[in-house]
């Protein structure tokens, strides 16, 4: 165990000298894959112009011993979508679920440093963990809506706040459903079992679930994956829609998706953030030379 | 033989014979079985053809029998030492014949050989009459009487006693009524206004307005027993006034009293629907009325009442109980050593015999429980004890301790099913934890719950040693549930179906006559707990339909 973490870090130190060099030498070729093409057309972000949502500093997170995340500094800019790319194991998903406190469900684990969400170390003891994922939205990898009715499904966020009033529900639930745009496919069967939709009107109900009770930051741990092409798209699509009222984390293995849907993009590899930057650059300029192995295919 | 052999073990096909041979013979063993008591049971309520003959006996005189055949059976000669002379070798038949008239003949069964049996006929007249005490009647009618006058009219005298009979049964079930619901209200009250004054006086509280207040109560309910005593005087006035005179096998002529006589039948007369309307009529008294003659004739309402009234009670207690155990020791408690040893114990308490629940009940419950609750509760009760002694509450949560590790164990299985990610779903729209164990898990798991208590109350419902220690009897006076308030009386005892069939079939005065009714009874209760079964069998498949696609994740 403590050999293979130390060759680990070896390598990673070994490539992130090597990617250094390659961009010291402004005529080397970036990359080999035309990106151009799926990315979208889209204004220029700066991250040193955003208001920043949600920022980590130092971060460590430890399962037992063994280190999940290691020294994370990363600082996630307000209603846009920031993507988490990275071979499978390295921590995408762990930092995800970070943001809400998801890994407190996880027995032994044990972190360092601070995130901070608008200010506010959501590590502290006194913070309402239910209050903080009331602000912190997630939708997970594979569709997970409750054997409850559609509409059940969407006011169940509220009806955990308490909220009774069946117009007040009614409301929500149809504004929810229409801005994850599936209002139009369901609105006539709004108390058939919510088991009964494909997988993809599935996720995209479990993505209005999470919008019915208005949080600021959506959490997105590869949406898309389980689901055929279309309803990727639409997934896509969404996401597209939702960034102009929610900050938006999405972790995705498919770098297109990436490169379609994000604004910024960060890179991760073997619990590091390599590198990290808006979508643009990331992907037409990667300064890391890993980053271009990653995202021209070169690496596994 | 070898070298055809292997291929065909290896082509698995032996097996498959000896699986399919298992479950045929498990078939046949659970089929026969049911079948045997049906047939067994079901038969006695049948209105058989009653058989007259003369019987030749060992020293040559005739005596003329009446009765039914209920059974028979082949033996040889060696059996029966009286013909020993003879070729030892021969086989002859011997019937058992029901004579009834257990009062004059002492027996209401005997065996006789075949070869004695002369002029074997099925007269019309003959009659049956059912009575409340003594068994059955065999014999021809001969009069009626009123007030010692023969009153009977010579051409129909058979439909003159049956409408006597009905007019005396109305006035039975008057008086009946009466005694038990009346009487038995007020004697209950009367006994309420006992304890109140007695608890005063505990109390030391002198106020001589209540003590007043009380002798005015009680005075009004004396009155009111008063009136009914009247009422009643006159009733068993008008029922006594009736009898018959019944010509029984060997001439003589009885008087019977219509006040004894349930209902009279001839059923050589009878044609084959008359019979089974008589049988379904028969069946209906057998399930919905109370027993008699020390349980082995009438009904065993008081019985099957008890029996499903205990189950519900145990239910209701298991469920919870058995549930929160389940949650705390899958959800909260901190997996280790402890819950281990915990879910070992538990897995160990489903093995323990029923009986060390049943001492363990008596023991605990009813005399240190009980006997505590009669001490701070009920103190002007005493000495006679109210849960103090063994009674329908104990015997249910003995019963649900017996059956509290089925339930924890099916829960558990049911909450490990709940897949994660639905809990996450949960917990990730600000549920807490306790909200998505509430909203979610808890529905989710709610057939594996059913499972469990499925399971309980087919183990509850069957079992017979531990009540007997801990509040089933012989013969309760009262049901559990009545119209005195508080309607529900835990601390009352209760007949069981279970303890019905042992003490019929082995603690009654009249074996043969018992037997029928055991095997009747044990169908009833198989039947009872098959349906206690699908009911909850059904629920759970609803529940089941309803969550099935979710634990697919």
């Amino acid at each position: 165990m403590q050999q293979s973490n130390t060759d680990s870090e070896h390598r990673t130190t070994a490539e992130h000298s090597r990617g250094e060099n390659v961009v010291n030498d402004p005529n080397t070729p970036t990359h080999a894959m035309d990106l151009g093409s799926v990315v979208r057309a889209r204004d220029q972000y700066h991250l040193a112009e955003e208001k920043i949502c949600l920022s980590i500093r130092d971060f460590n997170l430890y399962y037992s011993d063994k280190q999940a995340l290691k020294n994370i500094n990363l600082d996630i800019p307000e209603k846009r979508v920031t993507a988490f790319i990275g071979p499978s194991g390295c921590g995408k998903s762990t930092l995800l679920r970070c943001f809400n406190r998801m890994n407190d469900l996880i027995d032994n684990v044990r972190i360092e440093g601070n995130i901070k969400l608008h200010e506010q170390d959501i590590n502290e003891n006194q913070i309402n963990i239910a209050e903080l994922r009331r602000r912190v939205g997630m939708v997970f990898q594979k569709p997970n809506p409750f054997p409850k009715s559609i509409y059940e499904n969407v006011a169940y966020g509220l009806r955990i706040q308490g909220v009774k009033s069946r117009r007040t529900l009614d409301m929500a639930v149809e504004k929810s459903l229409r801005n994850a745009a599936l209002w139009d496919e369901v609105a006539d069967r709004l108390h058939d079992n919510a088991l009964g939709l494909s997988g993809g009107q599935q996720q995209r109900l479990v993505i209005a679930r999470a919008i019915a009770i208005e949080p600021e930051v959506m959490l997105l741990d590869e949406p898309a994956s389980a689901l055929d092409p279309i309803s990727t798209l639409k997934i896509e699509e969404l996401i597209y829609e939702l960034k102009s009222k929610y900050t938006i984390v999405i972790v995705t293995h498919n770098m297109q998706q990436a490169a379609r849907v994000s604004d910024y993009t960060a890179y991760m590899y073997i619990g590091e953030l390599i590198e990290y930057s808006d979508t643009n650059t990331l992907f037409t300029n990667p300064k890391m030379k890993m980053t271009e192995d990653y995202i021209t295919g070169r690496y596994g | 033989m070898n070298l055809s052999l292997r291929p065909w073990l290896a082509s698995g096909a032996p097996y498959i014979w000896l699986n399919a041979g298992a479950v045929s013979i498990s078939l046949i063993m659970v089929v026969g079985l049911i079948a045997l008591i049906a047939v067994r049971g079901l038969a006695h309520f049948w209105p058989a053809d009653v058989l007259a003959f003369e019987y030749l006996q060992q020293d040559g005189s005739l005596t003329h029998i009446i009765g039914e055949i209920v059974d028979q059976e082949s033996t040889t000669e060696s059996h029966i030492t009286h013909h020993a002379d003879q070729d030892a070798a021969r086989t002859f038949r011997r019937y058992l014949i029901k004579t009834g008239n257990r009062d004059h003949l002492g027996l209401d069964f005997r065996w006789v050989d075949q070869s004695g049996m002369q002029e074997r006929h099925y007269p019309d007249e003959l009659m049956v009459v059912e009575r409340r005490e003594w068994g059955n009647l065999y014999g021809y009618l001969a009069g009626i009487k009123m007030d010692g006058q023969d009153i009977s009219s010579k051409e129909n005298h058979w439909t003159q006693l049956q409408q006597l009979i009905d007019h005396s049964g109305e006035i039975f079930d008057e008086i009946r009524h009466i005694e038990k619901h009346r009487i038995g209200a007020i004697n209950y009250q009367m006994e309420e206004l006992r304890i109140r004054k007695k608890g005063l006086i505990l109390k030391g509280d002198n106020d001589p307005d209540k003590h007043q207040q009380i002798t005015e109560q009680r005075n009004n309910l004396q009155e009111q027993y008063n009136d009914l005593t009247v009422q009643l005087k006159s009733l068993y006035q008008s029922l006594n006034q009736y009898s018959f005179i019944a010509r029984i096998a060997d001439g003589k002529e009885l008087t019977v009293p219509l006040s004894r006589v349930v209902r009279a039948y001839r059923p050589n007369s009878m044609s084959v629907f008359q019979k089974i309307r008589f049988y379904f009529i028969k069946l209906w008294e057998f399930v919905s009325d109370e027993p008699r003659e020390a349980n082995t004739e009438g009904g065993i309402f008081p019985a099957i009442f008890g029996t499903v009234l205990m189950v519900m009670i145990m239910a209701v207690i298991v469920t919870p109980f058995g549930v929160v155990a389940a949650v705390y020791l899958h959800e909260y408690a901190k997996q280790g050593v402890m819950t281990r040893i915990i879910r070992i114990a538990v897995n160990n308490l489903a093995g323990v015999p029923s009986i060390v629940y049943g001492v363990f009940g008596l023991g605990f419950f009813v005399y240190f429980l009980g006997g505590s609750i009669d001490q701070l509760f009920f103190p002007e009760k005493l000495p006679a004890p109210t849960f103090g002694t063994p009674g329908l509450m104990w015997a249910s949560i003995t019963l649900a301790i017996l059956t509290v590790p089925v339930v924890i164990v099916a829960t558990e299985e049911g909450l490990s099913r709940v897949p994660r990610a639905i809990r996450e779903g949960s917990l990730a729209l600000g549920a807490t934890k306790a909200e998505t164990l509430w909203r979610t898990v808890l529905p989710m798991t709610a057939s594996a719950m059913i499972t469990g208590l499925i399971l309980a109350i087919a183990r509850a419902a069957g079992e017979v040693a531990p009540l007997m220690l801990v509040g089933v009897v012989k013969l309760a006076p009262t049901l559990p549930l009545d119209a005195n308030y508080p309607f529900l009386h835990l601390d009352r005892k209760f007949m069981h179906l279970g303890f019905h069939i042992y003490d019929v079939g082995f603690q009654s005065p009249n074996v043969e006559a018992a037997r029928p009714l055991v095997y009747a009874t044990a169908l009833l209760l198989v039947l009872i707990i098959i349906i206690l079964n699908l009911t909850a069998i059904r629920i759970r498949n609803r529940l089941r339909e309803k969550y099935r696609a979710a634990e697919q994740h």
